[in-house]
């Protein structure tokens, strides 16, 4: 058996941390599995809030951008089904960050009495969001059929864009749960992120609205090239892909993971300490 | 292959404690920000500087350790001895990577599994079942790992029953013992305990300390254990640490390590004694010496165990010619600031002690089977005249600390709460 050698050291980093991490995998999926099997306890309706919540949202938000200010869909597509597949990629985004960032100081306890690689905490708690994602999109599939609408080709590279919302998500996710550790103010300032861009961010209207000359700039904000990517994927044909806008926001959420994961790492050592 | 798996070289820890530093675990940004006005032009350069935003003008730096150095040899199990306050648990801490340390380096061989609380990370929601693989998973194990001892474990627990009951309806005895057995059947080549075991009932902890021996002894894991049970300690260890004051004041065998924190460490501040020139002074009462020591022939070592009898001696000068009805009072407070109880020579004598001019001595006792495990404080001591005149009083004189009896090392009962212990009649 080859032997474990550890050293600790003051401001040393930590070289085996990506293999620790992997060492530690279960931890994380049991993690993820205690989030999500707590999430409904002591609830009546339970697992269906995460269809009702996105559900709701939709039909208002179709009511208003579709109906009441008139909004042009995109191609044939009904308008709920456009909303829906922003409000998808969305809701994940939003629960993410809200999860991840509360997913420390809620593991504090955690956190002060053992060991493990921080990072794993609130990665666990943005899986959680995947799941109701997961049961959400179980809905959409039920919208497709009511509308009798058939999907391209083009959903075969969902998965892609599901991963891509992921790591959106976890970028900024990270990012806030280090500040919160420190800063609580970053409590309050989530909120007002999420419900901010959920107007910024194309949910409720299709990107096609924004004037051509604006949509580079447009697409610095990571979540129109998540949200166009799945219409793309799910509206098909009807949905026209902006692909420099795409290939920005690309750049924008890598820069936010690499920034989210650095930040992380820096202040990793210290939550213990200051939590 | 070295046969060293833990080495130390000059560990320290610093914290950062201040006016700011204090509110550290909830730091709103306003604050910082009201601060940054206030010194604008320091922060700003601190900020540039790429310093904390916390330190301040008032921060001072503290050393929870400093220049430690140790080897654990593989199977060795250590006790880690010293005061509240000595970094102890910095240390553990350190040792098990939540903390990293501020100077110095440690090099550990195996892997280490922290036991600093028992049922870390247990959820109320989950069941007893579930609560299993999650504490597991937490303290290091892995599912397999956790299947193969899923049967000893709810058995060792004794919760069978309620294996599918979230743990939020357990009673308080259930849950700590579930969270004990998970704990019991790690399996790392380092195991760090912390007073974690001063928990449930008496014949749960026999238990506990079987599998702890079991653990150490017979299957030759190295383990660190602190405790401020000292017959616990004997028990378990075989070698120990002293701290004091977050350096290492002394390293060997357990025996020696327990003596040498008994004979140097415990007690605080056990006598007073003032040249005559330099005594304090009130009403022509000079204030001479005072001392709280055990009663000869208790015991060989010179530090108190609950329940010992301990004596307490003031010496007086009455400066003054004519004689003077006098009294002694003092207060003992424990180290909550609990008052527990007033001594006078009052309670005692039917009239005041009439004092010529010269030294006047006063001795008392401490009975036996009262005083409790904990730091005392004599507060307070008073000469009153005529039974209403406080002719002179001082405040903070003496303290001294009460161990846990060393002989009761079956169990890690931890502090028997109450401000005092008295050993009761049962007829």
């Amino acid at each position: 058996m080859t032997e474990h050698l550890t050293i600790l050291e003051a401001g040393r980093a930590e070289k085996n941390y990506w293999r620790d991490l992997w060492r530690y995998r279960e931890l994380f999926f049991i993690l993820a599995w205690r989030d999500v099997s707590v999430r409904y306890k002591q609830t009546v309706i339970g697992v269906a809030w995460a269809v009702i919540r996105p559900f709701l949202t939709m039909i208002i938000f179709t009511v208003v951008f579709g109906r009441v200010a008139q909004l042009p869909s995109e191609g044939n597509a009904p308008y709920a089904l456009l909303v829906f597949a922003g409000m998808l990629p969305w809701t994940l985004f939003a629960t993410s960050l809200g999860e991840a960032s509360n997913s420390l100081i809620g593991n504090s306890n955690l956190i002060s009495k053992v060991y493990f690689p921080r990072l794993i905490v609130p990665t666990a708690a943005v899986v959680t969001a995947f799941v109701d994602f997961l049961i959400s999109f179980a809905l959409l599939v039920g919208m497709m059929i009511y509308y009798q609408y058939a999907p391209s080709w083009n959903i075969l590279l969902l998965p892609v864009f599901m991963v891509l919302a992921l790591l959106a998500s976890l970028g900024p996710g990270l990012l806030m749960t280090a500040l919160n550790v420190k800063y609580r103010d970053f409590r309050y300032i989530i909120p007002f992120i999420v419900q901010f861009g959920l107007y910024v961010s194309p949910v409720g209207f299709s990107t096609s609205v924004v004037p051509a000359e604006w949509r580079l700039l447009y697409s610095l904000n990571p979540m129109v090239g998540v949200i166009d990517g799945f219409r793309w994927c799910i509206l098909g044909n009807d949905s026209a892909m902006y692909w420099p806008g795409f290939y920005l926001s690309l750049g924008v959420t890598a820069l936010f993971l690499w920034w989210g994961i650095a930040l992380f790492r820096r202040m990793e050592k210290s939550f213990a300490d200051l939590i | 292959m070295s046969d060293v798996v833990i080495k130390a070289e000059g560990l320290g820890k610093k914290y950062l404690i201040g006016h700011q530093s204090e509110r550290e675990s909830y730091t709103a940004l306003r604050d910082v920000l009201t601060r940054n006005v206030k010194s604008a032009l320091h922060k700003t350069r601190q900020l540039l500087s790429g310093q904390q935003l916390l330190a301040g003008d008032e921060v001072e730096e503290f050393w929870a350790l400093r220049d430690i150095d140790f080897e654990i040899k593989r199977g060795d199990r250590v006790g880690i001895i010293g005061r509240n306050g000595a970094g102890k648990s910095t240390l553990l801490k350190i040792l098990s990577r939540i903390t990293e340390p501020s100077t110095g380096r440690v090099e550990i061989r195996g892997r280490v599994a922290s036991l600093l609380e028992v049922g870390t990370g247990f959820h109320p929601e989950l069941t007893g079942r579930e609560n299993i693989y999650l504490n597991g998973a937490i303290l290091g194990m892995t599912r397999a790992e956790i299947k193969k001892k899923f049967d000893e474990i709810v058995d060792f627990a004794g919760v069978e029953k309620f294996l599918d009951t979230p743990v939020k309806r357990y009673s308080s005895g259930m849950y700590v013992r579930l969270a004990f057995a998970v704990a019991a059947h790690l399996e790392p080549e380092i195991l760090v305990v912390d007073e974690v075991l001063a928990v449930g009932d008496a014949e749960f902890q026999k238990k506990c300390l079987g599998k702890m021996e079991d653990v150490s002894k017979n299957e030759g894991r190295t383990v660190l254990f602190v405790s401020h049970n000292m017959g616990a300690m004997t028990a378990l260890c075989n070698k120990g640490i002293l701290l004091n004051q977050g350096t290492a004041k002394y390293q060997g065998a357990i025996q020696s390590t327990i003596l040498e924190y008994l004979n140097h460490f415990t007690k605080t501040n056990r006598k007073i004694e003032y040249p005559i020139a330099k005594a304090p002074e009130s009403e022509g009462i000079k204030f001479l010496y005072a001392e709280v020591r055990p009663v000869e022939n208790v015991r060989e070592t010179d530090h108190f165990e609950v329940g010992d009898p301990i004596e307490l001696e003031f010496i007086f000068q009455n400066e003054r010619q004519d004689i003077r009805a006098l009294d002694l009072t003092f207060h003992l407070y424990d180290e909550m600031g609990n008052l527990v109880f007033v001594g006078s020579t009052g309670f005692k004598w039917k009239e005041p002690k009439q004092f010529g001019q010269g030294e006047m001595k006063f001795l008392c006792r401490i009975p036996s089977g009262l005083m409790n495990e904990g730091f005392y404080n004599v507060q307070e001591i008073l000469i009153v005249q005529d039974r209403g005149t406080v002719l002179f009083a001082q405040r903070d004189v003496l303290q001294f600390e009460v161990i846990a009896k060393q002989e009761e090392n079956w169990g890690w009962m931890g502090k028997k709460e109450g401000i005092v212990l008295p050993t009761l009649e049962w007829i």
